[in-house]
């Protein structure tokens, strides 16, 4: 048997305070697409960036092609033929397709000046071809769509005669129609004897496009499954390492009976609808749609993010003046923001300065922050979220994607919420973090809290839910009720199908 | 923390070497003038600090600094105010509004009024830089060159380019501000200087305003998304610095006895912000401490004591201060990513 292409043997990586990978194997064969799968935290992006070169392995053996290579940096690693592709894209938006393409290589008259553009253009519209672009090569980046800057990025790989390609998070932001789109060029790039090293959390992908699944489970192999044992359970069992019996936790009880939110005819744009929703404490309320539905900018006019042009938001029946996250705040409205990074958390600070940071005026005494409260109010959050961290004086910074998640909600929780909107609570984050996060809403619910999520996965959508509200093109396009929930339901409403 | 140890170090090599090369340096008069900068220094580069800190920038200081002296000095000589050389109903309300203001208080009598008026000013430029910020949203550092310019022309217009000094009137005033023999024969600057940085202690790192001022400096949105006033605070930042820098104003007028201009306070602005930087606050915002500003400020009242006395020329001063925040940021970032790569 041919050594197989790319072969890792007992990897091993640490960061200050972390072991990211020990002792990790995987093999790749030629013209093969194998998953990469494993909980937020479990070590598979330290993984791929070792193999494309961004990082150096503690201790382990790279082969390729059977003969051991030290890949230490990222045009090393170019250089064999295997390129990252990151989850951030890196493309120049001010430079063209086939600027970006050949960044760097561009063939010239010989002097740096003499850049050959219309050569360059012509290099590149085979690649592109190949891969079904349909814009032209001169076309600038900043004008597609991110589905098309993946294209980019895939056909710079392929310029570069890649013969692994390593996808991290490919699609997190494309559309259905995108995201299919990339499985025919997977399968293309498969025919061509091109393999691809596919990172996801979205097992549904996976199931359909991989023909072997590695799962890390905490930095270690947790288990592996050929192409006829791949399904979703027995990816979700070694990833978590037993059986989440049930994955969506909704325990019975029925709201009450008088709306705690009402949204009166709340409108923040010129040309769209205003928007009425009422929230009963105890339930928890889908927010479905499509990404630029207007979901967001609806919860972020609640919380007093944007402002209200007219209409009304009562609480518990009394009309609420909503200017400032402050004023929601205090009325007991919270917002756990879509994007934790850049508004959820402060990243370079501690989990207990994040945690106390919008309950300080609480903790405060003769305006010093009172150290003791907050240090027992960050230690009860850390256990009853079951945060797990060395200290709470970590960095959140160093936090998986669950973890960091968690803190943004203990923000909230030590303040008692009346009303809880959270904005995609679960993206990027572990399958284990998501059944605690789905256990703690469930929690919150049966406490009275009326709580309104916003997602684009369906499932959660439909797992978590008491009733859906449908959002489409700013506009509220309907509801359904328990009884009459069915993805297909929703996706009509979403897409603006049903009348 | 260890960028602080490694700053101390800096600044105790810079010392012992200062004693070593120059008995002269070892002198009480020479450790009570070195002192008398560091709180000079100091008071300012306080200011720039937390206004950093929340991730603001102000290069009008040094402009403020000279239109404070020379508005105080004025106001203490019992100047008349030149008129604006235009006519019409806006400027005429404004000469008026200056008369009226020349006729309220005996400003040469009640010399502590005249004081107050000029912190006032101080407060003002620091609240409208903070309002062109936050509310209008200009950028920060247009807004602040533009002060830089701006006061630099008032002060000259108004005092007609002339030197104003205070010849030996105000002696009990300027003893309050400057005095040899003051409490434990300490500069009065630096007696300032560590009552500010008290006060500077508490509020940045013990109480929830400054818990406020990092995480503003840190990341704006998710300080906003939380429930902090965070336009609030950043013109506070503001209006602490600017009303430190006409302090600095009182605090020169009354130990130089005159202002001059067109070039009291020149480069003030560089040299705070210089301190504050060495001392560990980065410009990016919510990195900083009083500490580190304290030691930032002395390196960069000692460093060219130090290259005079190893014969540098005193026209390299520029030089050696930049190069030395040069290397300081050199190394601070190799030594990151070192720490990086050993993980």
């Amino acid at each position: 048997m041919s050594p197989s292409l790319l072969s890792a043997r007992g990897i091993s990586k640490s960061f200050p305070g972390v072991q990211a990978l020990q002792d990790v194997s995987l093999q790749l064969n030629r013209g093969e697409v194998l998953a990469v799968v494993g909980e937020n935290g479990a070590g598979k992006s330290t993984l791929m960036k070792i193999l494309g070169g961004v990082y150096r392995p503690d201790a382990g053996i790279i082969e390729w092609e059977g003969r051991p290579v030290a890949i230490g940096q990222v045009d090393q690693a170019q250089k064999l033929g295997i390129v990252l592709i990151h989850q951030e894209l890196n493309l120049a938006e001010n430079l063209d397709v086939a600027g970006n393409m050949f960044l760097g290589r561009e063939p010239t008259w010989g002097g740096p000046l003499g850049l050959i553009r219309p050569r360059l253009a012509r290099d590149a519209e085979p690649i592109l071809r190949r891969l079904g672009f349909d814009a032209s090569p001169r076309t600038r980046v900043a004008e597609l769509s991110i589905g098309q800057q993946q294209l980019v990025e895939i056909a710079r790989a392929l310029s570069l005669r890649s013969r692994v390609i390593i996808m991290d998070e490919p699609t997190s932001s494309l559309t259905q129609r995108e995201t299919d789109r990339l499985y025919d060029v997977i399968r293309d790039l498969k025919r061509d004897g091109i393999s691809v090293l596919y990172i996801s959390h979205r097992l549904k992908e996976v199931e359909t496009i991989a023909d072997r699944v590695v799962v890390l489970r905490d930095g270690r192999n947790a288990g592996e499954l050929r192409r006829e044992e791949i399904s979703h359970e027995a990816m979700v069992r070694l990833m978590v390492g037993r059986e989440l019996r049930q994955f969506y936790r909704r325990s019975r009880h029925e709201a009450t009976a008088r709306p705690v939110l009402q949204l009166r005819h709340v409108h923040w744009q010129e040309g769209k609808p205003p928007i009425s929703l009422e929230l009963r404490g105890g339930e928890i309320v889908g927010l479905a749609g499509l990404i630029g539905a207007g979901r967001t900018e609806l919860a972020e006019t609640v919380f007093g993010i944007r402002r209200r042009v007219s209409g009304e938001i009562l609480l518990d029946g009394h009309a609420v003046v909503v200017r400032h996250p402050i004023d929601a705040i205090e009325a007991g409205i919270y917002l756990v923001p879509e994007d934790r990074r850049s508004q959820g958390l402060v990243l370079e600070q501690t989990i207990r300065f994040n945690l106390s940071l919008a309950s300080l005026k609480d903790l405060q005494r003769l305006h010093l922050v009172a150290t003791r409260r907050e240090v027992a109010l960050a230690e009860q959050q850390r256990r009853d979220l079951n945060i797990r961290c060395p200290s709470i004086r970590q960095t959140v910074a160093l936090l998986s994607g669950g973890n960091q998640q968690k803190v943004v909600l203990g923000k909230w929780l030590s303040r008692k919420p009346r009303v809880l909107i959270l904005d995609e609570p679960t993206r990027g984050v572990d399958v284990g973090a998501k059944s605690e996060i789905y256990a703690l809403m469930d929690q919150l619910a049966q406490e009275g809290v009326a709580i309104l999520m916003i997602s684009s996965d369906l499932e959660e959508i439909l797992g978590m839910s008491d009733r859906v509200v449908v959002m489409h093109e700013g506009r509220l396009a309907g509801e359904l009720g328990r009884g009459q929930l069915s993805e297909e339901a929703v996706m009509r409403l979403a897409t603006g199908a049903a009348a | 923390m260890k960028k602080v140890i490694g700053l101390i170090a800096f600044l105790a090599i810079i010392y012992l070497l200062l004693l070593a090369a120059d008995p002269g340096a070892r002198l009480a008069a020479n450790h009570f003038n070195l002192g008398r900068r560091i709180g000079l220094y100091g008071i300012i580069s306080l200011g720039a600090g937390m206004l950093i800190i929340t991730g603001g920038i102000d290069l009008s200081i040094g402009s403020v600094v000279g239109l404070c002296a020379t508005l105080l000095a004025m106001l203490l000589r019992g100047d008349r105010f030149p008129r604006f050389p235009f006519k019409g109903w806006l400027f005429d309300q404004f000469n008026a509004g200056l008369d009226w203001l020349g006729s309220l208080v005996n400003f040469p009598e009640h010399p502590w009024a005249a004081i107050l008026l000029v912190l006032l000013v101080g407060m003002g430029i620091g609240l409208m830089n903070g309002v062109l910020v936050t509310k209008v949203r200009v950028q920060a550092f247009v807004v602040t060159l533009c002060g830089l310019f701006i006061y630099r022309g008032i002060s000259r217009f108004m005092a007609e380019d002339q030197v104003k000094g205070l010849g030996n009137q105000f002696g009990q005033l300027k003893s309050i501000f400057y005095s040899s023999e003051a409490i434990f024969g300490l500069p009065m600057s630096l007696v300032y200087f560590v009552g500010l940085l008290v006060l500077a202690t508490v509020f940045l790192h013990w109480s929830i305003h400054g818990r406020y001022f990092f995480a503003i400096g840190a990341n704006e949105k998710a300080a906003r998304y939380s429930g902090v006033a965070t336009d609030r605070y950043k013109i506070l930042a503001y209006v602490l610095c600017s009303t430190l820098a006409s302090f600095y104003g009182v605090l020169y007028l009354m130990q130089e006895n005159s202002a001059q201009p067109s070039s009291t306070g020149n480069f003030l602005e560089l040299y705070a912000i210089a301190g504050a930087v060495l001392g560990g606050c980065s410009l990016r915002g919510g990195e900083g401490s009083v500490g580190g500003l304290v030691i930032g400020t002395s390196i960069l009242v000692l460093l060219p004591n130090l290259s005079l006395m190893l014969g540098i020329p005193s026209a390299l001063e520029y030089t050696v201060i930049g190069g030395a925040l040069l290397l300081g940021a050199v190394l601070d970032e190799v030594l990151r990513r070192v720490g990086q790569r050993s993980r």
